[in-house]
Order: C-alpha cells, then sequence, then structure tokens
C-alpha cells in the first residue's frame, strides 16, 4: 500500500506529512515532524508521555493513527510556550521543581492545560484524577499537582 | 566547611535544564538521529530455559534491507571458569551472557541475536526469519521452586554446601554472639515474609543510537546512569578500545538503579561496525518488562529478642533474594542495612543470593535496603505491640547513634537518626485523629550512601560568566544543587553559572549516578575546582594591583585587597579579570579528580496513615510524612522531592506491583496497564520533613538522599495496615485480592 498523504495543522502551522496507513500520530511527529517532545513511554496510552490535543481534546498521540490528522487541529508541548514566553502552567512546573527526570513533564503539561481550558478552578481531586492517565516515576505527583492547582488560581486572578 | 554567606545554597532555584524540558527540547535517548541512521531490534528467547543448540541467520541475512545480524559468537566471552572479571559490582562473565544468550537462554525475554535493517519494520521481520533451535529444559521462577532439592539448576557449574545449586552466594554481617544474646531476651518474635520483584518504572525504555567509523572510532548517544559505565561495558563486550568511544550522556527518563548497566549498547555497537551504518535500538514498554531488571523478590525470616523494657538484646535476620538469571542480587544491602538503624548487641544477619529463571535484576533506589527493613521494621511493630511501647519510643530507646558499632562495620560519626524520630514524635501528623478503618504506621530505614570517583572542571568564560562541567547524568535535579554550590562559592548569581554533563571524553572519569552520590561527590571536586579557580583570580588581581596574592580576597564575586593595609584599589570582578585573562597569564579554569571519601550513611523515619475499603479490600494512603536526615538541603524542592519520589515507589511496592507469571514462566503483565504503579489519583500530598545534621566530612555538609526513603515505606504501610484491621500481612503487595482475601477470613490471626 503508497504511503497516504496527510494535510493537518500542528500547532497553528499548516504541515502535510506522509505515513504508512499502520504509523502512529507519536511516530508522525517523533519521525517525520520532527517534534520529539512528546515521548514514547508505553505506546499502549497507559503513560501519557505522548499526550497532545486534537481539535482541544487530549489524546494519546500513541493510541491515534497519523492519517487521522487530516483537516485536523494538533497541538503538542512545542506549541505550548508564545515564542520566549513559556506558558503559566510552564513556568510554575519550574518554580515548584514539579520535574525530576522531565520524560513525563511534556505529557503532563498538555494535559493540565487541557485540564485548566475545561475548568478553570478544579479541586486536589479533580487535578489528581485528571491526570491519572500520566504516569510519572519521579515525583510522587505532590509539587505537580501544587503546581497545577497554584497555576489555575493564578490564572483565574489574571482573567478577572 | 567553607561556605560564606549562603546566599544560594538551601534556594530554590530554578534547574538549569528546566526550561529545556518544559518545552520539550530536552534530548532524551530516543529523541535523536543521524544521517545514513538504520534501526536494530533484538531477537529474545520466547522460553525461560532452554540449551541454544543452533542458530541459522542466514534467511534473516538475506532478507532485503538487512545490513547486519549478530550473535553471541560477536561479543567478547568472558569465559566462567577464567574466574571474575569486575566492572564496578558487576562480573562481566554474566553481563557478557545477559546482553545475549551463549549457551542456554535463561529467561523468557532473554537476547539470541540482533538484526539492523533500513527500517524497524524489515529488522522485526527478520528476527522472525532467524532459526533458532532450543532444548527447552525445566525452569524455576520463584525461590521455592528454585531451591527444591531436584530444582532446574541454571548455572551446572555451581556447588553450595558441596551440592549443584541456585544459591549462588551467600554473605553475613556477624556482631557479638547471637545465641547468647536470645538467652538474655525476655520476649522473642520471629516471623517470615515474602517481597515480589517489582520494576523501577523509568517511564523511557532504553534506547541509543551509535555509530562506528571505519577506523573503529565509535560515538554512542544512550542515556545511563553512567557515561563511563556504558564506555567500560561496550568496550569491554566489543573489545574496542575505551579511548576509541565517546559515550556522550543523554538525558536520562528516570532510571532508580536500573539503568546502571547496558543492554543495547553492545548489540548496537557490534551492529554498526559491521554494517558501517549508524544504528538506532529503542526497547519497547514489553521489552522493558520483560528483559531488564527489576529488583529482588525475597523471602526473609527475623527475629529479634529484647527485654521486658523494650532494650533489643538480639536480632537475626536471614533474606533470601532473588538474583534472576545471573548472580548479583542485593543481599549487601539488605544484610548490611536492615539492623543499621539500631544499637544491638547481639546481631547475625544473613543472605543468601539466589538464581531463577526470570531477568536478571539491576539495582533499585537502595538495593536490597527496603526489602531487609520491610522484615525488620515489621517486626519492631509487633514487639512494640507486645510489649506495650509506643513504635517510636522502642526506637528511640535502641537508636544508634554517634559511636554505635554497625553490625555491617562501621563505628557511627555522628549522625542523625536520633533526631528523625524526635522529629517525626512531635511532627503534628503523629497525633492527628484517626477514623474508622484507618491506621497509623511508623517504620525507619537506612543506606549506606557512596562516594567514589568523580571529575569535574570549572571554567570562566571570556565574558566573566562559569561552565561547570561535571561527569554524572542528572536524574534528580543534581545540576540545580550544583549551580547553587557554585554560585555560593563565587560569590555571583546562580543564573551565570551554567552546569552541564560532558561525555567521556571531554570529562575525567566519573563514576556511576547511584548509591546516592552525586551531589555529595560532585558537589566535593566542584568545590576544590572552585577554589583553585578563586586563588587563581586572587594572583591575577595581586598581580593586576602589585601586590600579594595573600593581601587579596574573594568577595561577592569580585577581588578586594583584604585590608586597606594593603592598598586602595577597585574590586576587580569576574568579567574585569575575564577580560583581562589573555594578558594576565591565560584562560581560567581548573579540573579537579577526586576518590571522594566520607559519605556517611542516611537515615529516615516514615509516618504512614491508611484507611482500608473493607469491602473492595482497597488500601489507600491517606496521609504520608517523611522524615530524613539530609545532612544539608542544598536545593530544598529536590530533595524534597527525592523523599516523594522515593515514598510513592514504596507505596507502590507495598499495595499493588508484582509480575504475574503464566503456566508457562512468562510475565503476563509486561505493560503499565496491569503492572500498576502509582498514579496521581492514588496518592495524598506527601509531607516531609527535613532533618539537617550536616556531614562534618563534606564541605557543604552534604549527605546523600535519594535511596533512604524507599527504605522504610513497606514496613510503613504494612503497621497502618494492620493498625488499621488489627491484622497483620507478611507478604508483598497487599492488594486488593489478598486484603479482601484476609477480610474474609476472620478466624484466621494474621493473613499468608
Amino acid at each position: 500500500m503508497p504511503k497516504l498523504h496527510v494535510t493537518t495543522s500542528v500547532n497553528g502551522e499548516p504541515v502535510e506529512f506522509l505515513c504508512e496507513p499502520y504509523e502512529t500520530m507519536l511516530d508522525a511527529l517523533r519521525g517525520q515532524l520532527g517534534l520529539t517532545g512528546s515521548k514514547e513511554g508505553c505506546a499502549s496510552g497507559d503513560c501519557g508521555a505522548c499526550s497532545i490535543t486534537l481539535d482541544g481534546r487530549l489524546v494519546c498521540s500513541c493510541l491515534m493513527l497519523a492519517a487521522e490528522a487530516e483537516g485536523h487541529e494538533i497541538r503538542t508541548i512545542e506549541g505550548m510556550a508564545r515564542g520566549e514566553k513559556l506558558h503559566p502552567l510552564q513556568q510554575k512546573f519550574l518554580e515548584h521543581a514539579a520535574l525530576q527526570c522531565g520524560i513525563c513533564t511534556s505529557g503532563m503539561l498538555v494535559a493540565s492545560e487541557a485540564l485548566l481550558a475545561k475548568n478553570s478552578n478544579p479541586t486536589e481531586e479533580e487535578v489528581r484524577f485528571w491526570l491519572a492517565g500520566n504516569l510519572c516515576r519521579c515525583t510522587g505527583y505532590d509539587k505537580i499537582v501544587r503546581a497545577v492547582m497554584e497555576t489555575a488560581a493564578e490564572m483565574r486572578e489574571t482573567a478577572r | 566547611m567553607n561556605v560564606v554567606n549562603n546566599k544560594w545554597i538551601g534556594q530554590r532555584t530554578i534547574r538549569p535544564d528546566g526550561v529545556d524540558k518544559v518545552t520539550g527540547r530536552a534530548a532524551f535517548a530516543a529523541d535523536t538521529t543521524m544521517p545514513g541512521m538504520i534501526w536494530g531490534k533484538v531477537l529474545r528467547s520466547p522460553h525461560p530455559h532452554a540449551r541454544i543448540k543452533s542458530i541459522n541467520t542466514a534467511k534473516a541475512e538475506a532478507l532485503p534491507g538487512v545490513k547486519a545480524v549478530v550473535t553471541s559468537c560477536d561479543i567478547v566471552d568472558f569465559r566462567i571458569e577464567n574466574g571474575a572479571v569486575m566492572l564496578g559490582i558487576q562480573d562481566m562473565r554474566w553481563m557478557c551472557r545477559n546482553v545475549m544468550a551463549r549457551d542456554k537462554a535463561l529467561f523468557p525475554g532473554h537476547p539470541v541475536a540482533a538484526v539492523a535493517a533500513t527500517t524497524e519494520a524489515i529488522a522485526a521481520e527478520a528476527c522472525k526469519l532467524i532459526e533458532v533451535d532450543y532444548e527447552v529444559l525445566p525452569w524455576a521462577i520463584e525461590i521455592d521452586d528454585a531451591l527444591k532439592p531436584d530444582a532446574p539448576i541454571l548455572h551446572e557449574f555451581n556447588k553450595f554446601d558441596g551440592k549443584p545449586s541456585n544459591i549462588m552466594g551467600r554473605i553475613e554481617s556477624k556482631k557479638g554472639d547471637i545465641a547468647q544474646g536470645f538467652k538474655d531476651a525476655e520476649l522473642v518474635i520471629e516471623r517470615s515474609f515474602t517481597t515480589r520483584p517489582v520494576h523501577q518504572g523509568y517511564i523511557e525504555p532504553h534506547a541509543c543510537l551509535i555509530s562506528v567509523a571505519a577506523d573503529g572510532k565509535t560515538t554512542i548517544w544512550s542515556s545511563s546512569q553512567g557515561q563511563f559505565m556504558v564506555r567500560a561495558m561496550t568496550s569491554m563486550l566489543t573489545g574496542i578500545p575505551q579511548s576509541d568511544i565517546r559515550a556522550i550522556p543523554a538525558e536520562i527518563g528516570g532510571g532508580f538503579g536500573g539503568k546502571t548497566i547496558v543492554y543495547l549498547e553492545p548489540l548496537a555497537t557490534l551492529l554498526a561496525k559491521k554494517s558501517g551504518r549508524p544504528v538506532k535500538m529503542v526497547m519497547t514498554r514489553e521489552e522493558v518488562m520483560r528483559a531488564t531488571g527489576p529488583t529482588s523478590g525475597s523471602k526473609s525470616t527475623v527475629k529479634i529478642g529484647a527485654k521486658k523494657d523494650g532494650t533489643i538484646v538480639a536480632a537475626h535476620g536471614s533474606f533470601y533474594l532473588q538474583a534472576g538469571a545471573f548472580p548479583g542480587s542485593p543481599i549487601r544491602g539488605a544484610v548490611g542495612c536492615s539492623f543499621a538503624p539500631y544499637d544491638i548487641p547481639h546481631v547475625l544477619s544473613e543472605g543468601f543470593d539466589v538464581c531463577s529463571n526470570r531477568s536478571k535484576v539491576a539495582a533499585y533506589r537502595a538495593p536490597g535496603a527496603p526489602i531487609g527493613a520491610y522484615a525488620v521494621e515489621c517486626v519492631l511493630d509487633e514487639l512494640a505491640e507486645a510489649l506495650k511501647i509506643d513504635p517510636l519510643a522502642l526506637r528511640l530507646k535502641n537508636a544508634a547513634k554517634e559511636g554505635t558499632k554497625a553490625a555491617h562495620g562501621p563505628v557511627f560519626p555522628r549522625i542523625g537518626y536520633i533526631e528523625t524520630l524526635e522529629a517525626a514524635k512531635s511532627h503534628p501528623h503523629h497525633a492527628a485523629p484517626l477514623g474508622k478503618y484507618q491506621g497509623r504506621g511508623v517504620a525507619s530505614g537506612f543506606w549506606f550512601n557512596a562516594g567514589g570517583e568523580s571529575s569535574a572542571q570549572v571554567n570562566i568564560t571570556e565574558d566573566g560568566n562559569v561552565v561547570v562541567t561535571t561527569g554524572h547524568p542528572d536524574i534528580g535535579g543534581s545540576r540545580a544543587g550544583i549551580a547553587n554550590i557554585c554560585a555560593e562559592l563565587l560569590g555571583i548569581d546562580y543564573k551565570r553559572v551554567s552546569v552541564i554533563i560532558g561525555d567521556t571524553q571531554t570529562v575525567g572519569f566519573s563514576n556511576l549516578t547511584g548509591g546516592s552520590r552525586v551531589l555529595f561527590a560532585s558537589s566535593m571536586v566542584v568545590t576544590q575546582a572552585a577554589d583553585k579557580v578563586i586563588a587563581t583570580l586572587r594572583e591575577r588581581a595581586a598581580k593586576i594591583w602589585e601586590i600579594d596574592p595573600e593581601a587579596v580576597k574573594w568577595e561577592n564575586g569580585a577581588a578586594h585587597p583584604v585590608s586597606p593595609n594593603a592598598g586602595q584599589f577597585e574590586p576587580l570582578t569576574l568579567a574585569d579579570l575575564a577580560e583581562k585573562a589573555p594578558s594576565q597569564g591565560g584562560p581560567i579554569g581548573a579540573s579537579v579528580q577526586l576518590n571522594t571519601q566520607g559519605a556517611e550513611g542516611g537515615f529516615g523515619t516514615h509516618i504512614c496513615d491508611v484507611e482500608v475499603d473493607v469491602d473492595l479490600g482497597i488500601v489507600r494512603v491517606i496521609r504520608y510524612t517523611a522524615v530524613q536526615d539530609v545532612g544539608r538541603a542544598v536545593h530544598p524542592s529536590y530533595v524534597e522531592g527525592q523523599l516523594q519520589g522515593g515514598v510513592a515507589q514504596g507505596i507502590g511496592w507495598a499495595l499493588n506491583e508484582e509480575y504475574i507469571y503464566n503456566k508457562d514462566g512468562k510475565v503476563d503483565n509486561p505493560g503499565f496497564l496491569d503492572y500498576r504503579m502509582p498514579v496521581c489519583s492514588d496518592l495524598p500530598m506527601l509531607d516531609c520533613a527535613l532533618v539537617e545534621v550536616p556531614n562534618p566530612k563534606h564541605p557543604q555538609g552534604v549527605k546523600g538522599v535519594g535511596e533512604v526513603p524507599l527504605v522504610p515505606v513497606m514496613a510503613a504501610v504494612a503497621n497502618a495496615v494492620h493498625n488499621a484491621l488489627g491484622k497483620r500481612f507478611y507478604s508483598l503487595p497487599m492488594s486488593p485480592p489478598k486484603v479482601s482475601a484476609a477480610l474474609d477470613a476472620p478466624t484466621q490471626q494474621a493473613a499468608e
């Protein structure tokens, strides 16, 4: 079978690529598109290190076929900062030391951003259950949850 | 200690590698490519135990797109009968057989061949074309099975007590005479425990990208806990001299001990050499779970004797640890650490290294120590209950302190164990009320900590900033700690200090990131290098001012005359002196290489609250406080992070994590869905109480902190479950089926 031609948008930029029918979105991002910020920890949708958004919806890019990107809008960790200006979540993760090795961090940030887009005032329990699909083996999640909640509080303050 | 004004040490600065890691820029092992790169795949044994009669690779080699195939014939053989060839704690006789099976495959997942091809799909297809003629042998997975009189023997040459055996070795620590000790005891409690193997669970699978030029010059890009270990092991297994191998440390996505040995690098090197193309290899999660080291499963018996007043007079521990396919389980940690927090006159602690048909264990955070502490700290809880003494009071009564001789040898210098017990006792958590089906447990733990070889370079840039190069992969934020210390010593803003991890050909030998040694050792070499730089800076200023160097002091990032008597001069800043460097003697920098000494052991005491869902058998940790003597918290956030991460791993070990084997001797849960590590919604906030008793043998008072926090956890959780339910569990994990079964058996005194 010939390769498929996909026209899509990644982080607001129009993108075209060729892919095998069986290739995942994660393969295309990390391979053809050179966006290695999304990580492969399991390839089975259990660790969340490959989290991206598809039309604003949080998905594991390892569970999505690359061809499914056709005509949709993809956002990845690489699109989170605006030039040199970090997203408030990125800044807060740094201030709270909410990362150690950093392999889960891309996915954590993308998932957290998706949470705050839906719920600007999450409880600790809501944060914990939303992030339950993102494994971190280093931090015990404590500083991650704190960073997300504090970012939410600050963003609410800013939005006022 | 040469800390001057403590402006940066103890500050929660932004880590030097932070922005790269929150923006997705940081390059981990699988994140790079090279021109002309091809892909490598490993063919693995489907059998737990099988003799390899022959391997035919002809069909695979003939497949279009296949560029190279390697088998054990291509790997340097360290013959068993020639005796041990040690690299650190690893015997290369086992390492060469672990990276590629030779005469026998010893676990499902054991590599038997590797292929490199132009695409991953072709490499995988080629693996299927390799014909391996196996003679399938009987196998043993569990310790009990491996110890049966008629057990299949993995390594026929091995004898224990004169007979062929899977017990590959025994060690002991001894103090006093336990027979006498137990005679003196008024109460003796003896219990047996089992724990299951658990995986380190790093989220980044093993990966590497390697090129070998026609002249043999080799470049290795991989993530590990030691680029020098990667270089040395690859050199020994391929025959390429170390001077020709440049091992570049990628960012490492978690290790916890599991990346202190090589799996892929020697194979990719040989494939690259044969094919003349750069070869990339990336393990799947399933390969990680089947073929890389978990820590040992165990079977322990601990007997402790005490006087009625709580004075412990004798202790005996015997610890059987699974090594997996090859010798080398962490019995030293179980034997040496278990009783170390206590001043006991009569101790015998024995460890047995047991091989069986599962993947070779690798180090996991305080290797062996959590297994031993689980048994000892649970028995202490029973002892406290029987004697009607508060568990912390019992530990305080018997606590090791300065001058105590530990059974494993050393006489403790000033240590902070008692301080951790007192801090736990006075912590609000200890007195907080508990509800129905809730319980509280406490436990302590010890880890040796390590020093060893480290190298560092401190170079002043032409524009007057600082680049520090060290040789230890940074997993948990050590670059931030080093930046804090260097900024402190030079009296400059920490943002002016750039800390990088050098590759093997650009920085001096540095031993593994392991043993909780990195900040201890690297800050020692960085301190000495910074001191040398400061001496140079003072000399330069003295030369410019035409005064004696002794009359120049370094303060707040600039040279000053020590007193008005020395002369009236405007301070010369780092930038001034860097600018003048070419005319005043040349570049400014220093490198230091040391075999660091004085890493003293670390102690922690934990308090855990659980709530048990008695309908579903689910144990939830609802509050947790980790108290630890951390020496000096150079960067408190990353110290807390070590404690919190260790606790989370211990909770997983205690409650859920285990390998499930099927009837064919294969792991049935080789993925994150069924191998259940704690997720965010499983845990509460994890509180930390940092006790700082500075290490007198370190310039900043640093002690290792990374491993202690895993040691007490399983016992703290088990003791809390007992407190909640009135039932004791003697095996891990305390998973819902096991807890439910115990709750459904009300007449049974203790579960399993």
